[in-house]
């Protein structure tokens, strides 16, 4: 009894409990400032993000820079759904839920039709997949939406106040999210094909992209409500601790059931020896997109979380520059290790917000920026492999079997001798 | 063997994807087509200013040719993505601006020698500003290569990156600092007076003498490999002479952009007023030169040879005897005195600097790089002129904002037709 | 029947064939690498492929695996079409190979190399993993079990847990026939399994490729360098030169057959594979 409360998800279940209470205590007795309780939101939110990507490039070996792109529409998709929900208005909501819904079914027929053919390509997939997508949403918005719209805000709105805006920000951040793996399917069929430093490069064009379009969301899109370049506000500030805590170690835990399982394997297998992989039965293109489509989620996933704690949304938040963060956390928390991105994605968001923006001398705020990529250097040049290397801690570490202990057949005793083989 | 049948039932259900495929070629050739068409029709409403950017985009597009070069070279050689190459550009616009504005380099021909032809002085004194931002970004790339990405070389490539993009934040925000270059746009004092040339202002003589030039360059080009071809060895040495390339890059671009100024009353009719300057010449002028140069060193010089052959594997050229980490800061320098010619002559045509100028032209010229194919040299030349006729012309006749979204659009489709790039050799893989 | 030797057994003859390539050819861009190559493969026989280097074997396990597409001709296993496929479905059918140069997951453990040989026939999804759920605890005891029983039978099982690039070098090339047989095949492909190998190594190896292909019940196609390993077990061997074939027939047939002689092993390299294998 004794030995099995002492395994390591004893121990982790045990001090995650005691994380979530001591910060909800400090958060509830008011000792923890509001800056300080963004900052450590915050940290959660990019770690999500930065665990995207470790899956996505530090477990699959996919170069990506479009991490950031994702987060930037699950920020979006979901402070749309909530922002126009506080207006009245629950088009968002029933557009993004019901089109990805049905954008999935779609794309599911889609499958299921292309599995009867072989040698498909990859763009031909593309195709018949962003025509479901399409229909998905078309019908969302010209016939859902119009017919069940108003219902569905009068049925919601007959809760309790508390009880509908839990709901709507929970399918707020469930839509982000889909919408997210949606887009990051649909990109990821035709470009993951492309081969790490190409992906890569592609990857970085669809973040720019996705920034471009942001900027121009009042005029070029249809969202005036975005304001377009000059940032979106009116964002309810609806981001709790146990939201953060819940999503945050829901990411967690998929992440390592997945990687601990068969797929995880292949997914590992894809980015050790991609050729050998594919000759060893794995379904690598299927395991990439996997892969991609996952990290998009959870990159979603904190971007809701983002942006009903910031209540404000800028484009640049989501421009070249930034986009690297994510990439940089998982490069300096080691890559393929889950244990180094988490304390990575807080530290970082901890000195650099926090530390340096709070403590630097008078007359010196301006060398934040110059202080981080110094410090960034050294650190690479000091421990190139990252701060944990591939360290993890138990919990999170990947099991190790025991040998087995029965007898087996050896060949000594039913292979013929070294003579008999000889001709 | 149960099992394999089953499989095998299940496989001979499966027909051929082929139909499926040219549905979908047709459906993108389709579209394809239709933008084209939007663009062309557009265009033919309003060719004043499709011509007049079309010379923008030349003059851009030059400009991206010096940074695409840098990137072009650096990952060809050490396969890394140098992102401190677009922000070694902003320096070296930055090293111009204070060589002009505090030290007035531009003048000191006419100083010295106060009768001197002002056209003359102006040239000289323009070069020797680009000459001194060539040799201090040399320099500067020389040092970052050196102090930041060779104690990397043994690591993992990722690890080279990240310190990549930390020297790119560093020269940003360092440069961004009070005493450094400040965080504000400065105006550019450009180092000669910009003069625009109309119709009118275009003597006829001038365009006959380029395309003259750019024809016996082609002539010669010509005869030379076809006796290239018969096996004359000579002829092969001489039909690589930059002499020739220059003379038809010369000729031919600047013969072009002074033909459409000269023509455009018979173009576009006299509503419109096409202008080019007479920055937009020397710019391409200059790039030309140095692009001619850079191919010279490369293909013809002992230390170009070097370089490819360290591009193409390190350990061998190390047993043959060359000195892999000289040719690598080599290749440093010349990219980074690439970079700084680029950025005054960026500086010169956009007539402003600021500490984060770098980042997108840097980007677009990766781009550029990459739709050319990377590590080729020809092809990063290509694909910057494509590169800066798609941002400007998506600019004057789509939307101005979303010139970036569409020349990124543009590096996402031409990846996905030929990921090498138009230039680039497929990588082989040994099985 | 064509792409056999016509006098082998009766007894032989009356199996299903699994594997038959007919016509097979194949270009890189203009260079010829395989031209009319066909081959008939029946249930439980080990065959050999031999030839000097760059004749076009390794490339023939690449055409029927997938990872090059033919220029002409067919490869049809069990009856199945295999062109056109990907390599991954082409390895669910049954079909598995090992590489000529090691292509292990170096990073991952001898066991995990294993198990993600597995991977399509673990019979769990991914919300079972998420989940784990019974079905997936389950499962994945059960395929480690199988894992460490393929291990036992090539003696890794006491090294499952070291990563896979420590093993020393007959153990990886062991490890890759173990993962190869993880991936429950019908037919065997080896490229040059002895390759690097010391003497004791090769005869303790022939003797592991007996033993398995009678207890898996596999048929062999092996693609080998070394006189002594071909000669020594297959039962008919098929010689490669330039891209073609040249000769096919018993292992003595072949010893002794003039065309080999002088294309491929010249005439004192005949005398010393015999006085070797002897």
């Amino acid at each position: 009894m004794l030995q099995k409360l002492r395994s390591p998800n004893v121990y982790f279940a045990l001090g995650s409990l005691l994380i979530f209470v001591l910060i909800q205590v400090l958060i509830s007795m008011g000792d923890l400032n509001p800056y300080w309780q963004g900052i450590i939101f915050w940290g959660a939110a990019i770690t999500m993000v930065s665990l995207g990507l470790n899956l996505i490039y530090g477990f699959n070996g996919q170069f990506s820079l479009g991490q950031y792109g994702f987060y930037a529409i699950g920020a979006y998709a979901s402070a749309d759904i909530t922002f126009r929900w506080l207006h009245h208005d629950p088009s968002a909501l029933v557009v993004v839920i019901v089109g990805c819904a049905l954008a999935l079914v779609f794309m599911g027929g889609v499958g299921v039709f292309l599995r009867r053919f072989y040698g498909v390509t990859t763009l031909a997939k593309f195709l018949f997949y962003l025509i479901a997508t399409i229909l998905g949403f078309y019908l969302a918005v010209r016939f859902v939406n119009p017919a069940i719209g108003p219902a569905l805000y009068q049925m919601l709105n007959a809760l309790p106040l508390g009880i509908s805006q839990q709901i709507v920000f929970f399918l707020a951040l469930v839509g982000g999210a889909t919408l997210a793996g949606i887009v990051s399917y649909l990109f990821g069929i035709p470009v993951l094909e492309l081969g790490s430093d190409y992906f890569g490069i592609a990857t970085l064009g669809f973040t720019i992209i996705i920034k471009v379009l942001l900027d121009n969301t009042d005029t070029l899109l249809p969202f005036p409500e975005m304001k377009g370049a000059r940032g979106m506000i009116g964002i309810p500030k609806w981001t709790t601790w146990p939201w953060v805590f819940f999503t945050f170690m829901a990411v967690v835990l998929v992440l390592r059931n997945i990687l601990h399982s068969s797929t995880g394997r292949a997914i590992l297998s894809v980015r050790e020896n991609e050729r050998a992989a594919e000759l060893m039965g794995v379904d690598t293109p299927s395991n990439k997109v996997l892969a991609f489509v996952i990290g998009s989620v959870f990159a979603g996933l904190a971007g809701g979380i983002r942006a009903h704690d910031m209540a404000f949304l800028h484009p640049t938040m989501f421009g070249f520059l930034p986009s690297f963060n994510p990439l940089i956390i998982i490069v300096l928390g080691g890559l393929g290790s889950m244990t180094g991105t988490i304390i990575t994605g807080f530290f970082w968001v901890i000195l650099l917000e926090g530390v340096l923006r709070l403590y630097l001398p008078e007359g010196f705020e301006t060398w934040r920026f110059v202080i981080y990529p110094l410090g960034l250097l050294v650190m690479m040049l000091l421990r190139p492999q990252g701060l944990m290397g591939k360290y993890e801690i138990p919990f999170l570490r990947r099991p190790l079997p025991p040998p087995r202990a029965h007898e087996v057949p050896q060949p000594e005793k039913v292979a013929p001798t070294a003579e008999e083989v000889t001709v | 063997m149960a099992e394999a049948k089953r499989v095998e039932q299940r496989m001979i259900q499966r027909r051929s994807g082929l139909i499926l495929n040219r549905i979908s070629q047709v459906v993108f050739a389709l579209a394809g087509l239709l933008v084209l068409y939007v663009v062309f029709r557009a265009a033919a409403a309003k060719p004043g200013v499709f011509f007049q950017q079309v010379l923008n985009g030349l003059q851009l597009g030059f400009i991206y040719a010096l940074i695409a070069l840098g990137y072009t070279l650096v990952y060809g050689i050490v396969k890394l993505i140098n992102f401190a190459h677009g922000d070694v550009f902003m320096v070296g616009s930055f090293v111009s601006f204070y060589t002009i504005s505090l030290l007035d380099l531009h003048r000191w021909p006419l100083m010295i020698w106060p009768t001197m032809n002002p056209n003359v002085a102006m040239i000289i004194g323009t070069i020797t500003v680009i000459l001194v931002s060539m040799v201090t970004c040399g320099l500067l790339a020389v040092i970052i290569e050196r102090f930041a990405y060779r104690p990397l070389r043994a690591m993992p490539r990722i690890a080279a990156l990240i310190t990549a993009i930390g020297v790119s934040f560093f020269l940003e925000y360092f440069g961004g600092l009070p005493f450094v270059f400040t965080n504000n746009y400065i105006t550019y004092p450009r180092p000669f007076e910009v003069t625009v040339l109309n119709a009118g202002m275009v003597p006829p003589l001038w365009i006959g003498l380029l395309w003259g030039i750019f024809g016996i360059a082609a002539i010669a080009y010509w005869i030379l490999r076809e006796l290239g071809k018969r096996g004359n060895i000579r002829a092969q040495v001489w039909q690589r002479s930059p002499l020739l390339q220059f003379g038809m890059l010369f000729g031919g671009f600047l013969g072009v952009v002074l033909t459409i100024v000269w023509l455009a009353p018979q173009l576009i009719g006299t509503g419109f007023e096409l202008t080019a300057s007479n920055a937009m010449l020397i710019i391409m002028g200059i790039s030309i030169i140095l692009l001619v140069l850079l191919q010279y060193i490369v293909s013809n010089t002992r230390t170009g040879k070097a370089m490819r052959a360290s591009a193409y594997d390190k350990p061998t050229s190390r047993l043959m005897g060359i000195n892999v980490d000289t040719v690598i800061a080599v290749t440093f320098a010349l990219a980074g005195g690439l970079a700084g010619a680029g950025g005054v002559l960026y500086a010169t045509a956009f007539k402003q600097v600021h500490h984060l100028m770098g980042i997108i032209p840097g980007l677009k010229a990766f781009v550029a790089a990459v739709i050319g194919g990377i590590g080729s040299i020809p092809g990063a030349f290509v694909g910057a002129l494509i590169m800066g006729l798609t941002e400007v012309l998506s600019a004057g006749f789509i939307s101005t904002p979303m010139r970036d979204a569409v020349a990124f659009s543009l590096l996402i489709v031409v990846l996905l037709i030929r990921p090498q790039g138009i230039f680039g050799e497929a990588p082989g893989e040994k099985v | 029947m064509k792409g056999r030797p016509d006098n082998l057994s009766p007894e032989v003859e009356m199996r299903p064939v699994v594997l038959e390539i007919e016509g097979l050819t194949h270009y890189f861009d203009s260079l010829r690498a395989v031209h009319d190559f066909s081959v008939t493969l029946k249930e439980g026989e080990l065959v050999g492929l031999i030839g000097p280097n760059g004749a076009g074997k390794t490339t023939i396990f690449n055409l029927i695996t997938g990872v090059y597409r033919p220029t002409a001709g067919s490869i049809r296993y069990e009856g199945a079409e295999l062109v056109g496929l990907p390599s991954h479905e082409i390895i669910q059918m049954g079909i598995a190979r090992t590489f000529q140069n090691i292509r292990l997951f170096a990073n991952l453990t001898v066991l995990d190399n294993v198990l993600i040989a597995h991977h399509p026939h673990t019979g769990y999804g991914l919300l079972d993993a998420i989940l784990r759920s019974r079905r997936f605890r389950e499962s994945e005891k059960v395929l480690i079990e199988r894992s460490q029983e393929l291990l036992a039978i090539f003696g890794l099982e006491e090294r499952q847990n070291d990563i896979a690039s420590s093993l020393p070098y007959g153990l990886q090339r062991r490890l890759e026939i173990a993962r190869a047989l993880a991936t429950q095949p019908y037919l065997l492909l080896l490229d040059e399994p002895a390759a690097g190998m010391n003497p004791g190594e090769v005869i303790e190896l022939m003797e592991l490729i007996h033993f398995i292909r009678d207890k898996f019940k596999l048929t062999i196609f092996l693609v080998e360098h070394q006189m002594r390993v071909v000669m020594g077990i297959c039962e008919w061997i098929t010689v490669m030169d330039f891209g073609e074939i040249i000769a096919r027939g018993t292992p003595r047939e072949i010893q002794n057959d003039p065309k080999v002689i002088e294309a491929y092993l010249g005439k004192g390299a005949v005398v010393g594979a015999r006085a070797e294998v002897a």
